[in-house]
């Protein structure tokens, strides 16, 4: 675990909502304490179903939100310390991508604009002839023809908007880009190539990514490790491999078996795992174990203790449940009969 | 619109074809839009002659608007005499008093506006943008200010100050620019939810950068629109209260002070109540056509 490209410690995002005249607002816990680090050059995939605190979890770790507790620490400084000036020269380091391709493009600025600002932002007095350059050079890397520099948004379609987005991000050569759900609003061709591209990008720039995304087939293409939150909490954080093909915790294992196959007469021979009810209000989580109300398994001591997060037989892979060995058991019991 | 539209599509390939590429911003298809809407290029026109008169009308005529015709009182218009509107009861020439008026009322419609435009922005767009207490704060003070009638604070004025024509400008302005700042708020809020204000904070951009930059040029139709339609409101305004005697002094005049002396000539000289009326009707018809055109103009759905 030495040299750390990020590491997050006990990091919570809780937001004030509501509170009237006569009571004071209750807090929503969109992330609470998670805990994670992250190579150069890795992809760590954060999954999990909406309003889990995915989202939440990418702005606080860049300083959008401020996190209510818990240390992000970049290359050795913890970010949460910093003001606001020392801050905005980090960022050129920590970039984002967003979901909605158009909405993150401001309609009354030319793609090449676009491109610049940050260039002008991160090195005040650069030339406008470099900026300019170096605009044209990073469209052509992204797969854009330079002479469109001096269109609109409004011009381009949902995944040139995302290919913008994307050379936006790039263009100040930072080490970490968080992806949060780029492609979930691309047909399914472009996202191959949206997510080929980003690939690509990380092995020219040595970039890490932290991937944000409900799409368990799209993260399994492009992660390394993956992890999984549920109600802003971390339920079960390893490598992809290992949660693809182990996964320990309940929530996991329900949702990978709602993963579609193609082939249907595979799917038609996989045990179906879903879980039933909605997600309950994160406004009033269940006590002890959040994924209690959902889970087969759930047991009175789930009810009152909190499991801590243990390693399982790796180091690397970790889960929060009371139970995990003995749900291992189980499926390794049931696999041969069910077959 | 068919023909439009194909004319543009073989205008496109035309400029493929040349091997140029074709940047269309938002504001080149809001004027493209803007110009084919008939109506509202003839407001225009229409209101760029009213002001051109408006100039120099009175520069060139014979006459001037306090000049007394004792032999012509309450003539009807003619183009015999030179008097082409008429006289007035004092024996003034209408037509210099005409275009005189519409200087005044113009400019109290321009002025006012734009007071009430450079506030309205800047104070809707911090108290948008920066939301919680500062909002609070701010918009609680435009509620307040709300709650004082517009008559009431100009009588104030003018008993305090005397009567005075840039008092009309401050008290119609400090009114209006309340409605300004509340449509600019609410835009801001909903501009400043888009994801490019987050990465613009994200390259670390400072806040009055962001509003300047990605805030303000993104609510800028709605304000258009508004705007077109607060002039037409100040000019009525300002002749109501010229109407009341708030307003201008004579012998300076305005449409709104023609109007109020036509309306107490009505039966002996009619023509001095329907002709700055006229006017005063067509601007405003005018106003509104344009704020129509700049509406359609500017909605991004149209596209």
């Amino acid at each position: 675990m030495t040299r750390r490209l990020l590491q997050v410690e006990n990091l919570r995002v809780h937001f004030p909502v509501g509170g009237g005249l006569f009571s004071g607002p209750r807090m929503l816990k969109a992330v609470d304490d998670v805990s994670f680090s992250l190579g150069p050059a890795e992809t760590l995939g954060v999954v999990g179903e909406s309003g889990c605190g995915k989202s939440s979890l990418g702005r606080a770790v860049l300083q959008l939100i401020p996190p209510t507790a818990g240390r992000v620490i970049w290359q050795g400084e913890d970010l949460c310390r910093l003001d606001a000036d020392a801050m905005n020269v980090k960022r050129s380091e920590l970039q984002l991508v967003f979901q909605d391709p158009l909405a993150s493009l401001n309609p009354r600025m030319s793609v090449g604009a676009i491109l610049r600002e940050p260039l002008y932002s991160f090195e005040p007095g650069i030339a406008r002839s470099e900026a300019e350059d170096r605009a044209a050079s990073m469209m052509r890397r992204v797969g854009l023809r330079p002479e469109m520099m001096n269109r609109y948004p409004n011009e381009f379609s949902g995944g040139q908007c995302q290919r913008i987005s994307i050379a936006r991000a790039m263009i100040s050569r930072p080490r970490l880009v968080v992806c949060d759900e780029p492609v979930s609003a691309l047909d399914v061709s472009i996202q191959a190539q949206i997510i080929a591209l980003l690939r690509e990008l990380q092995a020219e720039y040595e970039v890490s990514y932290i991937f944000i995304s409900h799409d368990l087939s799209v993260v399994r293409h492009l992660c390394h490790r993956i992890m999984v939150l549920y109600l802003g909490k971390l339920m079960e954080i390893g490598p992809k491999r290992e949660i693809f093909d182990t996964p320990r915790h309940p929530y996991t294992q329900s949702l990978l078996s709602a993963v579609p196959i193609p082939d249907p007469r595979q799917a038609r021979q996989r045990e179906q795992k879903l879980i039933e009810g909605d997600l309950p209000s994160p406004l009033n989580p269940p006590s002890g174990c959040v994924f209690r109300t959902r889970c087969p398994h759930a047991t009175p001591l789930c009810l009152k203790a909190t499991p801590a997060l243990e390693s399982t037989g790796s180091e690397a892979h970790q889960v929060a449940c009371h139970y995990w060995q003995d749900i291992t058991r189980d499926t390794h019991t049931e696999k041969p009969t069910g077959e | 619109m068919g023909f439009l539209t194909q004319r543009r599509d073989r205008q496109l390939a035309a400029m493929q074809a040349a091997g140029r590429t074709v940047g269309r911003s938002l504001w080149q298809d809001a004027t493209r839009r803007f110009l084919s809407n008939k109506v509202a290029v003839g407001s225009v026109i229409v209101l760029l002659l009213i002001s051109v008169m408006a100039v120099f009308a009175p520069l060139l005529s014979p006459h001037t608007m306090e000049d007394f015709y004792w032999e012509y009182i309450l003539v009807p218009p003619t183009l015999e005499n030179g008097h082409w509107f008429g006289t007035d009861s004092n024996g003034r020439d209408m037509f210099v008093r005409t275009f005189y008026g519409a200087r005044v009322s113009l400019t109290i419609g321009v002025m006012t506006t734009a007071v009430a435009l450079v506030i309205g922005v800047t104070w809707g767009s911090v108290a948008g943008f920066f939301g919680g207490k500062i909002d609070n704060f701010m918009m609680r003070i435009v509620d307040v200010l709300y709650a004082l009638p517009l008559l009431f604070f100009i009588i104030i004025l003018v008993t305090v100050f005397g009567r005075n024509i840039y008092l009309v400008f401050i008290g119609i302005g400090a009114v209006e620019w309340l409605t300004m700042s509340r449509i600019v708020r609410g835009q801001t809020l909903s501009v400043k939810q888009k994801e490019y204000v987050e990465a613009a904070r994200a390259i670390g951009l400072s806040n009055l950068v962001i509003v300047r930059r990605h805030v303000v040029p993104n609510i800028v139709g709605p304000v258009i629109v508004f705007v077109t339609l607060l002039i037409p409101t100040t000019i009525l305004v300002e002749s109501y209260l010229s109407f009341l005697g708030l307003g201008v002094q004579e012998p300076m005049t305005s449409w709104g002070t023609l109007i109020s002396q036509g309306a107490a000539n009505i039966d002996t000289g009619p023509w001095l109540l329907l002709i700055p009326g006229t006017f005063l009707a067509i601007t405003l018809f005018c106003f509104n056509f344009i704020g129509d055109g700049l509406r359609d103009a500017l909605d991004p759905e149209g596209r």
